[in-house]
C-alpha cells in the first residue's frame, strides 16, 4: 500500500497537471468561439442530467482542425518554424560541439570553471537575457556601433526584427541544452581509443572523424532534440528578437488567444503543435534507451 | 631438452651473435616529464622475432619505453631506431609498429571484424583483400563464430583476442603488448599465454610485452628486461634471470630467494666464499667476477636448491644447521621456514613425495640444510 502510494505519486502530478490540461484543451479544440465568459461554447451543464451530456456532446465538431488546413496561415506557420527550428538547431550544433569538445581537452583543474560558464546564464532571467540581446542587435545597438566603430561597415546591419535575430536568439540561449549532453559523451570516451585509431594508421583529423565523432553521436542526437523541441514551439524570442515576417506557430497560437481571443482555433493549434512533437520526443526517448543500453 | 634434440634445433639466441642487427636500439634514451625522469640514460637491443618482456613494479618506466615504441612518447634524449631508421620524428600512425592497449581500446561502435578491419582500410587495400585478412585474422584467434558481435556482446577473453588480431592484422614488423592479460582470470590467462607463444611463433612477429607479473614473463619471453626507478637492472633469459640474478634487487623481485649477508673470504675460478656467522662454515656460490676479499656480499639462494635433512649431510660444499621455525603445507610441497645462526631465517623447500603424517621433520626440530656451490649467487649489489 505505501509502495503503491509512492508510485502514484509522478502519475498523479502527470495526471493532475498534464493529462487534465490537455483533456480541457482539446475540449476547447473542439468547441466554437462565443462572445461569453468562458468565450466558447458548449460547456458541459451537469443539473440537465444526461440530456445535458448529450447536448454538450453534439455540440462537439473538427470545425476548427478543418480550418486550420483551409486558411494557409496556420501550415505556413508550422512549416516555417519547422524551418527555423531545423537550421537553429544545426546552428546550435555548429557552436556547441567544437565548445563540448574543447571542454573535454582542457586540463582537469579547468573544467569545473567552464562548465560553470556554461550554466551561469541560467542564473539571470531568461526575459531580460533576450531582452538584452536587442540592445546589442539593434541598428544603434552594440554591434553596429562596434562594426562602425572601427571602419568595417559604413551603414548600420539590420539584424533586429529579423530571422537571423531569432537564430541568434535561439543559438545563444539554447546552446548549454547542446554543450552538456556532448559534453558528457565526449567525457566517457576512452582517451587510448584515439591512441588505437592512431596507432592503427589514421590521421588525428581521421581519428577525430571515425571514432571520437560516432562515439559523440548520442550526445549530439540528445542535444539535437533538447534544441529542436522547445524551438519549435518558441514564442518570446521571435515576439522580441523577430520582425513581422517571422512566421512562427508560437506567435500565431499567443495571437488567436489574446488577439483574437479566439480560443477554439489556439487550442486546435495547440493540438497540433504537440502532436507534431511528439514524434521527436519519441525518437528522443529511444535515443536515451539505446545509451542506456550501451553503457551497461 | 635432451642433447640430440639440441643438435637439430638450432637454439634461438640472436642477443649472442655479433653478426644480428638488431630490431630495435635505444641509445642512451632519457625521457624526462617535468621533474620526474621515467627513463634513465637508457641503452638496450632488442632483436628480430624476440618475445621481449619488460618487468617491473610499478613506476618503473616500463610502459613509458613501449609508449615510445608507439610513437605516443617522443625521448627527452638519445634515439630510437627501428630497423635501422630513426624513429623520433614518426608520428604513431607512420609507423610499422602496432600495439595492444592494456584496456584493449576496442571501437564500441564497430563490430569484432571491422575492429580487426580498422587498421586495414586505413590503408586502403581492396575490398576482397580486406574481407580474406579479416578471415585469417579471426581463424588464429577462434573467433569466426563472432565476427558480427560488438565489443560490448563478448566476453573479457574474447575482446582480449579481438584487441590481438586487430594489432596484427596489419602484419607489423613490431607488436607492443600493453599487460595484455591483465584483465583476465588466473585460469584464462595461463591458456592465453600459450596461446601468445605459438602465435607469436606462427606469425615471427617481434613482441614486446610489458608486465608486472614476474610468473607471465617468464613463461612467454626469450629474454626479460628487469627494470627499477627508469634502469634497466637486468636483460637475460627467464632461466639466467632466476638462476643467476646479477644483483638483489633482481634475485628479491624475481620468486622467493634466502639472502644471506656475509664478508668474501675466497674468490675465484667462477665462485665465491663468503663468512657469513662465527663458527660456521664458509658458503660458496657463483660469482663469474672476482671479489675482493673482504667485500660485503649476500649469497642468494632459492628455497627449492635447498635440501632439508635430519643427518649433517656427507660430501656437500655448503651445509648449516638450525632448528624449524615454522612449516607451510602448499600439498605437492612444504616450505620450511629454518632459524639458522644470528637469528638469520632460511626457507627450504621440499617435495611432499610421502603423506603428512609420515614426515620426518616437525616443528623445534634440529635440522641441517645443505646445497651445491652452483644452486647460489654471491652478490654484492
Amino acid at each position: 500500500m505505501k509502495r503503491f502510494a509512492l508510485i502514484s505519486i509522478p502519475y498523479l502530478w502527470l495526471l493532475a497537471l498534464f493529462l487534465v490540461p490537455f483533456l480541457i484543451v482539446l475540449k476547447i479544440s473542439l468547441s466554437d468561439t462565443e462572445l461569453a465568459i468562458p468565450p466558447y461554447t458548449p460547456t458541459l451543464d451537469i443539473a440537465q442530467g444526461w440530456a445535458g451530456v448529450r447536448e454538450w456532446w453534439a455540440g462537439l465538431d473538427m470545425e476548427n482542425f478543418v480550418w486550420l488546413t483551409e486558411d494557409d496561415l496556420y501550415w505556413k506557420a508550422y512549416l516555417s518554424s519547422l524551418k527555423i527550428a531545423i537550421i537553429s538547431t544545426v546552428l546550435t550544433l555548429l557552436v556547441g560541439y567544437p565548445i563540448a569538445y574543447g571542454m573535454t581537452r582542457a586540463p582537469d583543474e579547468w573544467r569545473p570553471t567552464l562548465m560553470m560558464l556554461i550554466i551561469l546564464p541560467f542564473w539571470t532571467s531568461f526575459l531580460i537575457r533576450v531582452y538584452s540581446w536587442k540592445a546589442i542587435l539593434s541598428n544603434e545597438g552594440f554591434l553596429n556601433q562596434f562594426l562602425i566603430g572601427i571602419g568595417l561597415i559604413d551603414e548600420p546591419l539590420v539584424i533586429l526584427n529579423t530571422n537571423i535575430a531569432v537564430y541568434i536568439g535561439i543559438v545563444y540561449t539554447y546552446l548549454p541544452f547542446m554543450v552538456l549532453p556532448i559534453y558528457a559523451a565526449l567525457e566517457r570516451l576512452d582517451e587510448s581509443l584515439l591512441e588505437a585509431a592512431e596507432d592503427l594508421g589514421c590521421s588525428r583529423f581521421t581519428a577525430f572523424w571515425l571514432v571520437t565523432f560516432p562515439l559523440s553521436k548520442q550526445g549530439i542526437v540528445a542535444g539535437s532534440f533538447l534544441v529542436f523541441i522547445p524551438a519549435m514551439g518558441e514564442y518570446v524570442i521571435p515576439a522580441l528578437l523577430g520582425g513581422s515576417k517571422t512566421l512562427m506557430i508560437g506567435k500565431v497560437l499567443f495571437e488567436e488567444f489574446f488577439a483574437n481571443r479566439d480560443w477554439p482555433v489556439a487550442s486546435a493549434v495547440a493540438v497540433v503543435l504537440l502532436l507534431i512533437l511528439i514524434i521527436p520526443i519519441v525518437l528522443f526517448q529511444r535515443n536515451e534507451e539505446k545509451q542506456r543500453e550501451a553503457g551497461k | 631438452m635432451s642433447d640430440a634434440a639440441k643438435a637439430l634445433e638450432p637454439v634461438f639466441e640472436p642477443w649472442k651473435d655479433p653478426s644480428q642487427k638488431p630490431l630495435i636500439r635505444f641509445e642512451n634514451v632519457t625521457k624526462r616529464f617535468g621533474d620526474f625522469t621515467a627513463i634513465d640514460d637508457l641503452t638496450i637491443n632488442i632483436y628480430e622475432k624476440e618475445f621481449f618482456a619488460l618487468l617491473g613494479p610499478s613506476g618503473c618506466g616500463k610502459t613509458t619505453m613501449m609508449r615510445m615504441l608507439g610513437g605516443f612518447e617522443t625521448p627527452t634524449e638519445g634515439s630510437i631506431t627501428i630497423d635501422g631508421q630513426d624513429m623520433s620524428a614518426v608520428p604513431p600512425n607512420k609507423r610499422a609498429v602496432n600495439m595492444m592497449f592494456q584496456s584493449y581500446a576496442l571501437f564500441p561502435h564497430l563490430s569484432v571484424a571491422d575492429n580487426i578491419a580498422f587498421g586495414l582500410k586505413r590503408d586502403k587495400l581492396p575490398a576482397d583483400q580486406i574481407a580474406a585478412r579479416v578471415e585469417e585474422m579471426l581463424s588464429l584467434v577462434q573467433l569466426n563464430k563472432f565476427a558480427s558481435r560488438k565489443p560490448h556482446q563478448i566476453s573479457g577473453g574474447q575482446r582480449q583476442r579481438v584487441a590481438l588480431a586487430r594489432s596484427l592484422a596489419k602484419a607489423p614488423k613490431l607488436l607492443l603488448l600493453d599487460e595484455p592479460l591483465g584483465a583476465l582470470d588466473k585460469k584464462l590467462r595461463q591458456d592465453t599465454q600459450f596461446e601468445l607463444m605459438d602465435i607469436q611463433e606462427t606469425t615471427g612477429t617481434t613482441f614486446v610485452i610489458v608486465t608486472h607479473d614476474q610468473e607471465e614473463a617468464m613463461t612467454v619471453a626469450s629474454r626479460i628486461a628487469v627494470m627499477d626507478h627508469g634502469k634497466i637492472v637486468q636483460v637475460d633469459t627467464p632461466a639466467k634471470i632466476y638462476e643467476e640474478p646479477g644483483n638483489i634487487y633482481v634475485a628479491d623481485f624475481i620468486g622467493d630467494v634466502n639472502l644471506i649477508k656475509g664478508k668474501v673470504v675466497k674468490s675465484g675460478n667462477d665462485h665465491a666464499s663468503i663468512s657469513w656467522a662465527e663458527g660456521q662454515q664458509d658458503l660458496t656460490g657463483i660469482a663469474h667476477d672476482e671479489i675482493p676479499h673482504g667485500t660485503e656480499a649476500t649469497l642468494a639462494i632459492r628455497p627449492e636448491k635447498v635440501t632439508i635433512s635430519t643427518d649433517r649431510p656427507e660430501g656437500v660444499t655448503n651445509a648449516l644447521s638450525g632448528t624449524v621455525l615454522d612449516i607451510a603445507y602448499l600439498g605437492n610441497m612444504s616450505t620450511y621456514v629454518i632459524e639458522a645462526a644470528n637469528g638469520t631465517l632460511i626457507k627450504a623447500q621440499a617435495a611432499n613425495t610421502r603423506r603428512i603424517s609420515r614426515r620426518a621433520i616437525t616443528w623445534e626440530q634440529q635440522v641441517w640444510l645443505s646445497f651445491t656451490d652452483t644452486a647460489g649467487v654471491v652478490l654484492t649489489s
